[in-house]
């Protein structure tokens, strides 16, 4: 692979004129945005079709930043948005981009219940076990003993293992990589894009100012390096193995890869029974 | 049934099927919600004739999706509602103020029901009032609209998409539980014979667009997802292409818009009722179902000789200042039944400014009015 | 190295080379690119930008295979990297 690869160019899709970003150094979000945007390129699919749904938060501002349709919604919300806009019109291909506060916190209902539905969403998670925009609170995902702005003793509160979460709720498509693993990343992301269903990426990210510095690990860098030094790639491993501890191993891979009917597959052939227009799919009446 | 799966002739409805009912009319396609008394049998009829006119219904997980879904069904391109009542519609609210910051077309329906809390789920009040105007954070503009009969239900549903459209901008009616349960005949016309305001397109090419660039009327046209337009859309303060600008000069080009847009075009957005308002002494100011309650009263009052007005706000956000202010030169006394502790009255007594007597005839809601106490109040104007 | 079978194909193939660009001001000095590249191309300098980051050099860009990690990794989108002029074979 080659810079000069067109599927690897990414100028297409990022807001250059809003460059430079908000993200401090050492921040792991561009590295996730920069194999997002390679992986939708390589995936092919019709970039005006694409649109990006965000929360809030330092990964809620990633649709700023995207040259797509995209939407910065309220905290915790961009699930359901990302519903509506696909329900309205199945042709697009919906991605939600969000932290793991915003979906795993305030936004905990929608994301078990998108992955109930089985709704046709990519939804990328980037988990770097703390709120970072407001300052470094605790997190849904913060791992015991972790030191935060409201943790200051050490985090006593379970954290939620969120491919566990969604695998339980019904999701077709779950990995786990790291800001590190950037061409598996695109790989995964590439892969949870052409997946129809439900389709969910935890990316492990680094976030120096607010959780690496209260958890010995001072730099963006040093986090990097610990996610090159504690993960181990177990492909296909069971989503309940894969906590995360303090400081400890990173279980990393694609854990669930299942075919299972969408909420479009059942709508249309439980409505097509009562409706029998309704059996040929959308996409196709608009082609026809 | 029309062939299109419209409604056409005289039906024997409740408001809440007959605003189902206008919405389809009105192009809805796309309705998500969650149930909630009084105002689920909007949902059930939805969920039933959704799919019959092509359209999708989803049963969200809550208010709070279920209001976040219908700005993304809007931005996709498709007309979108939901429905809700007092609990539901404090949920909503967060999401709410995202529609009026980002422009989207929708329309909100509260069955209202007597709160606060849970109060008394399944009997009316019209407690959310004030809530409808100012009950998401910050400072925007609002479109309230307050159906008397199942037959404005229809109709003002209608209206409601109109003007969201026309204005990009959540459009909320503010119906009751009496209304909403109120069974009634419903005339639903031809399509042809009803007026739809369709979606404002852009007119410049695609890399030319700057999806928050207003028109002379300060609404900017509005391309949908999917349409190469390549917009960025945000809850944060923002310029004409949709990029956060966080400084105090964007806040105030842009918040001013966003309240101008509704404030500047209010004669084209307010629609009264009026009758006998010449040469009143007193006019009964009211809305929704405490309106149609009051005309007993006004009728017994003029039987007695009283000369009694009507100023039905079938319109009440935004509210009527200039129409009240000159009524108020002329009359002795406002009358202002409603189903509260005294919320629109606040209105109407800022805008008569002591011109005119303003008495509230207020009511804690699970009934509507004794006609009687409202017409104790226009007797007690009139001296 | 002394291999007992060559490619046949040996004396045609030429190995890509990388010519990095640098977009200095937009830099903060994480030092992901400098870490991570296969080749240890990038080295960081005493040079720094208007906000006062160290910047990197390619001190080393004769060795660059234009692979390409440095712009995946880098998350200031602040390198991108362009197949130049590809080398002779070296030989074995």
């Amino acid at each position: 692979m080659s810079g000069n690869n067109d599927y690897t160019q990414i100028d297409n899709l990022l807001r250059e004129d809003r460059m430079p970003h908000i993200w401090c150094p050492g921040c792991g979000l561009g590295s996730v945005l920069h194999s997002f945007l390679t992986a939708l390129n390589k995936s092919e699919v019709p970039l005006d079709k694409v649109s990006v749904v965000s929360g809030i938060g330092c990964t809620g501002r990633t649709a700023g930043y995207v040259k797509l349709d995209s939407f910065h919604t309220t905290h915790g919300r961009a699930i359901p948005f990302a519903t509506g806009l696909k329900l309205a019109n199945p042709e697009l291909k919906v991605i939600v981009f969000s932290g793991d506060g915003d979906i795993g916190s305030i936004g905990g209902n929608h994301l078990i219940h998108a992955a109930r539905r089985n709704m046709d969403l990519t939804v990328i998670c980037v988990n770097n076990f703390i709120y970072g925009m407001t300052g470094g609170q605790v997190a849904p995902t913060t791992p015991l003993n972790a030191r935060t702005s409201t943790s200051p003793y050490g985090c006593f509160d379970r954290p939620f293992n969120l491919p566990k979460l969604v695998t339980a709720a019904g999701a077709t498509y779950v990995a786990r990589w790291t800001a590190m693993h950037v061409r598996r990343l695109e790989k995964a992301i590439v892969e949870a894009l052409l997946k129809p269903g439900f389709s969910f990426v935890e990316v492990i990210a680094p976030c120096p100012t607010q959780y690496g510095r209260k958890n010995r690990q001072s730099t963006g860098l040093a986090q990097m390096d610990y996610y090159k030094e504690n993960s181990i790639i177990k492909h296909g491993a069971d989503t309940k193995d894969v906590d995360i501890d303090l400081n400890g191993q990173i279980v990393i891979g694609k854990f669930v890869d299942i075919e299972c009917p969408t909420f479009y597959d059942l709508q249309t052939e439980i409505l097509g029974k009562t409706f029998p227009h309704m059996s040929k799919t959308q996409a196709e009446e608009a082609s026809a | 049934m029309s062939r299109d799966g419209q409604l056409v002739g005289e039906f024997f409805m409740n408001g809440d099927v007959a605003s189902a009912e206008g919405a389809i009319c009105a192009g809805c396609r796309f309705f998500a919600g969650y149930p909630i008394t009084p105002a689920t049998e909007v949902a059930e009829r939805m969920a039933e004739r959704l799919p019959e006119v092509g359209g999708t219904f989803i049963q969200m997980e809550d208010e709070i999706a279920s209001m976040a879904a219908i700005l993304g069904g809007s931005w996709g391109g498709v007309k979108s509602m939901t429905s809700t009542s007092g609990p539901g519609f404090s949920l909503m609210m967060e999401n709410l103020g995202l529609g009026a910051m980002t422009e989207t077309p929708c329309v909100v329906v509260n069955i209202q029901r007597a709160g606060p809390s849970t109060g008394l789920p399944t009997l009316t009040q019209q407690g959310d009032m004030m809530q409808a105007r100012w009950g998401s954070h910050g400072l925007y503009g609002t479109i309230a609209i307050a159906p008397s009969s199942p037959q404005e239900m229809f109709e003002l549903t209608i209206t409601a998409f109109n003007l969201s459209e026309k204005y990009r901008t959540p459009v909320l009616i503010m119906s009751d539980e009496s209304v909403g349960h109120m069974s009634e005949k419903v005339v639903i016309p031809p399509m042809e014979q009803i007026e739809i305001f369709p979606r404002r397109k852009p007119t410049v090419p695609v890399d030319e667009y700057l999806p928050f660039k207003a028109d002379a009327d300060l609404v900017p046209p509005m391309g949908n997802a999917g349409e190469g337009y390549r917009f960025h859309v945000t809850g944060l303060t923002h310029d004409e292409r949709g990029y956060p600008d966080m400084t105090a000069e964007a806040q105030d080009k842009l918040v001013r818009r966003l309240l101008d847009k509704i404030e500047l075009n209010k004669d084209d957005i307010i629609i009264l009722e009026e009758d006998g308002i010449d040469g009143a002494e007193v006019v009964v100011c009211s809305y929704g179902i405490s309106a149609r309650v009051a005309l007993l009263a006004v009728k017994a009052a003029r039987e007695e000789g009283i000369k009694v007005g009507i100023l039905r706000l079938v319109t009440v956000w935004p509210f009527p200042d200039q129409k009240i202010k000159e009524i108020a030169k002329k009359i002795r006394a406002f009358v202002v039944p409603e189903l509260n502790a005294g919320q629109v009255v606040l209105e109407v007594e800022r805008c008569a400014g002591g011109a005119a007597e303003t008495i509230l005839v207020p009511h804690m809601g699970g009934a509507v009015h004794d006609p009687d106490v409202i017409l104790e109040a226009i007797r007690k104007g009139s001296k | 190295m002394k291999y007992w079978r060559k490619p046949l194909d040996q004396d045609k193939v030429k190995p890509v080379h990388g010519r990095i660009i640098l977009i200095n001001e937009r830099c903060k000095g994480c030092g992901f690119c400098v870490k991570f590249c296969p080749r240890n191309v990038l080295e960081e300098s005493e040079r720094v930008n208007a906000k006062g980051y160290h910047l990197v050099d390619a001190v080393k860009e004769d060795e660059c295979v234009a692979c390409g990690l440095c712009e995946a990794i880098c998350p200031d989108f602040a390198i991108k990297v362009e197949i130049e002029n590809a080398k002779e074979p070296t030989g074995v």
